[in-house]
C-alpha cells in the first residue's frame, strides 16, 4: 500500500483535521505516515492543503507532485487547482455542496458528497470534513474509521470529547453515501 | 516509550527539552515559529526560562550569556534570522562555548521567500561570521532523525565547547511524522570548569572572551581551535548510502532531498536502472570518508538540492577529479519533484551512451 492524499479547501474548513486523522490513524495501525502542510503568506481565509502518504514503506519523498492516489477537494478553488493532481486511475472527492461543476477527468474514480448539505441535517455546519472523511474511508479501506476515532479522542482531548458521538455519526452518514 | 505524531518543529523544542536543554532565547521568524511557541509554552513546565527578544542579534548574545555559565542553551532561527546571528555565532565560536542553532532554512538571498529551501549550505558550511571557526552542522532528513541528532548536538556542543548547528529546511519543521523520544545513554563529559559560575572567593574568576591582543596568543588560539575542527574531520563525519551496489550515477543529497531522490531510485530501480544515493548526515565535517571507495560501475556524481549548487565544491573536494559532477536542484522555495530527478537522471544517462 502507498497511498498518497491531497486534502485541499479554505481556512476553517477542517483539512488540515482531515489529515491529521488519517495520519494519526495510520500510525496506530502500524504504517508508515507524513502530512504535509501547505503554508504562505497567503493563508488566512484562503486555501488550505496538506499531503499525506500512508504506506507500509517508510515513506521517502513527503511530497505529492501529480502522483496523487485520491484527491479531497471541499471548496471550487481547490477543484481547479488539484483535479490535476490525480494520477490515473486515482480518486477525486468533490464537495458537492460547495462546487457545482463536474470533474473533466475521465480516467480516475469521482465521488459527489453532498458534505454540508449531510452535516446540517446532523445539526452541526462543520461537521462537513468528517462526512466526507467517512465517504473517504469506506471507498478507500485506507485506515478503519475505529483508528480515525481514537485519533479524533486524542486530539479532541476532555474538553472536547462530548463532540465525538456526532463526529461519529457524521462518518457513518458519509460512509453511507457511498456504500 | 510509544510513537506520538509530531510537527517537525515541536519535535525540536521536545527533543532538546529532553537533551537538557532549559535556556531559550529566540525572535519569530516563519517557518520555525512552531519552535519557540513551544519553548515558551514548556521550558517554564521544567524550570526552564524562555526569552523572546528584541531582535536576532539580542537573542544570540543572550544564548552567548547562558553559554558561559555553562547551561544548555539554544536559539532556533531561519536564514535571514541565521544570516543576523553569525557575529554572535563567530563569538561563541571564539570563547569556546557549547551551544545549540537550529536553522529552518527558506529561500534567499535577502529576505527570499519563507518556502523551504537549503541555499545557506555556504553560510553553515564556510563559516558566516568572521574568523578561522566551523560548526558542527547536522541535516536531518526525517523527523526521528531530526529528534536523535537534536539530542546529539548537545554531547557534540559539550564535548568540543564549540557551537553546532541542526540545519532542517521549512518542509522538516512543518511536517509531520511519528517520533519516538528513545532512552539516551548518559555520555561522557568534562566538567564544565571553565564555566563562569561565580568564585564564591574560593577561585580566580572564569573569563568568557574572544579577545586576544597578541598575535602571538591569537594564533595559538588558532592553532588549537583548528586541532578541534581536525579531531571533528577525523571523528563525527556521518552518511547513510543507499542502493550503492552497483549504481551507474551516484547521487549526493542530504535532507529532505535525500527523501526526493530515494522515491527517484525507487522508481528508475523497478525498471532495471541502478542509481545510487550517498547522504550526508552533517554537511560539515563533509563525509569524505564515504567517497574513498567508489563503485566501478559509477559513471558521474550527480548533486541534488534546494539551492543553486552549493553542495558541488564539496563533491568536487572529495572526488578529486575522478568524475564528472553534475548538478540538479530547483531555488526559492520550490521543492524537486522525485519525478524531476527522474527525468535529470535519464536525460544524463542518454546523454552518456
Amino acid at each position: 500500500m502507498n497511498e498518497k492524499f491531497i486534502f485541499a479547501g479554505f481556512g476553517g474548513q477542517g483539512v488540515m483535521l482531515m489529515g491529521q486523522l488519517i495520519t494519526y490513524a495510520g500510525m496506530f495501525e502500524d504504517l508508515e505516515v507524513s502530512w504535509l502542510p501547505s503554508y504562505g503568506p497567503e493563508m488566512r481565509g484562503g486555501t488550505a492543503n496538506c499531503s499525506v502518504i500512508v504506506s507500509d514503506k517508510a515513506v521517502a519523498s513527503p511530497v505529492i507532485s501529480f502522483d496523487a492516489t485520491t484527491a479531497v477537494v471541499m471548496n471550487l478553488p481547490s477543484m481547479d487547482k488539484f483535479e490535476q493532481e490525480v494520477e490515473k486511475g486515482g480518486k477525486l472527492f468533490v464537495n458537492s455542496s460547495l462546487i457545482e461543476r463536474k470533474s473533466e477527468r475521465e480516467d480516475i474514480d469521482v465521488y459527489y458528497i453532498n458534505a454540508n448539505e449531510v452535516a446540517n441535517e446532523l445539526g452541526n455546519a462543520k461537521a462537513a470534513n468528517m462526512v466526507m472523511l467517512g465517504a473517504i474511508l469506506e471507498v478507500t479501506k485506507v485506515v478503519t474509521p475505529e483508528s480515525v476515532l481514537k485519533a479524533l479522542a486524542k486530539i479532541f482531548g476532555t474538553a472536547k470529547a462530548h463532540l465525538i458521538p456526532l463526529n461519529e455519526e457524521a462518518l457513518k452518514r458519509g460512509a453511507e453515501l457511498v456504500k | 516509550m510509544a510513537k506520538v505524531l509530531m510537527k517537525g518543529n515541536e519535535a525540536i523544542g521536545a527533543a532538546a527539552i529532553n537533551a537538557g536543554c532549559r535556556y531559550f532565547f529566540g525572535y519569530p521568524i516563519t517557518p520555525q515559529n512552531e519552535l519557540p511557541e513551544y519553548m515558551s509554552r514548556e521550558l517554564p513546565k521544567v524550570g526552564g526560562v524562555f526569552v523572546q527578544a528584541e531582535s536576532e542579534v539580542a537573542a544570540i548574545n543572550m544564548v552567548y550569556g547562558a553559554a558561559g555559565s555553562g547551561v544548555r542553551v539554544m536559539t532556533s532561527s531561519s536564514s535571514p534570522g541565521i544570516a543576523l546571528k553569525q557575529e554572535g555565532i563567530s563569538y561563541i565560536a571564539g570563547a569556546e562555548l557549547p551551544a545549540v542553532i537550529v536553522n529552518i532554512v527558506r529561500g534567499g538571498p535577502g529576505l527570499g521567500s519563507i518556502q523551504p529551501s537549503q541555499s545557506d549550505y555556504n553560510q553553515s558550511t564556510r563559516g558566516g561570521g568572521d574568523g578561522d571557526y566551523h560548526l558542527l552542522v547536522y541535516a536531518p532528513a526525517n523527523i526521528q532523525e531530526m529528534v536523535d541528532l537534536l539530542q546529539e548536538a548537545f554531547d557534540k556542543a559539550d564535548f568540543y565547547r564549540n557551537p553546532v548547528m541542526v540545519m532542517g529546511d521549512g518542509m522538516i519543521g512543518q511536517m509531520m511524522e511519528p517520533v519516538e523520544f528513545k532512552e539516551r545513554p548518559e555520555v561522557d563529559l568534562p566538567p564544565k570548569d571553565w564555566a563562569a559560575t561565580g568564585t564564591e572567593g574560593k577561585r580566580k574568576p572564569n573569563v568568557i572572551n574572544s579577545l586576544f591582543l597578541k598575535p602571538e596568543e591569537l594564533e595559538d588560539h588558532n592553532i588549537r581551535l583548528t586541532e578541534k575542527y581536525d579531531a571533528m574531520k577525523k571523528n563525527e563525519q556521518q552518511w547513510e548510502t543507499y542502493n550503492m551496489e552497483k549504481p551507474e550515477i551516484i547521487c549526493v543529497a542530504y535532507g529532505t532531498t535525500a527523501r526526493i531522490v530515494k522515491s527517484a531510485i525507487d522508481t528508475l530501480k523497478a525498471e532495471g536502472i541502478e542509481i545510487g544515493l550517498i547522504r550526508p548526515i552533517l554537511v560539515w565535517p563533509f563525509p569524505e570518508k564515504a567517497f574513498v571507495e567508489l563503485p566501478e560501475t559509477a559513471k558521474m556524481f550527480l548533486s541534488v538540492e534546494m539551492s543553486m549548487g552549493q553542495m558541488i565544491d564539496d563533491i568536487k573536494i572529495v572526488n578529486q577529479g575522478r568524475l564528472p559532477v553534475e548538478f540538479y536542484g530547483r531555488s526559492g522555495g520550490m521543492i524537486p519533484s522525485p519525478d524531476g530527478v527522474v527525468q535529470k537522471i535519464r536525460a544524463l544517462l542518454g546523454g552518456a551512451k
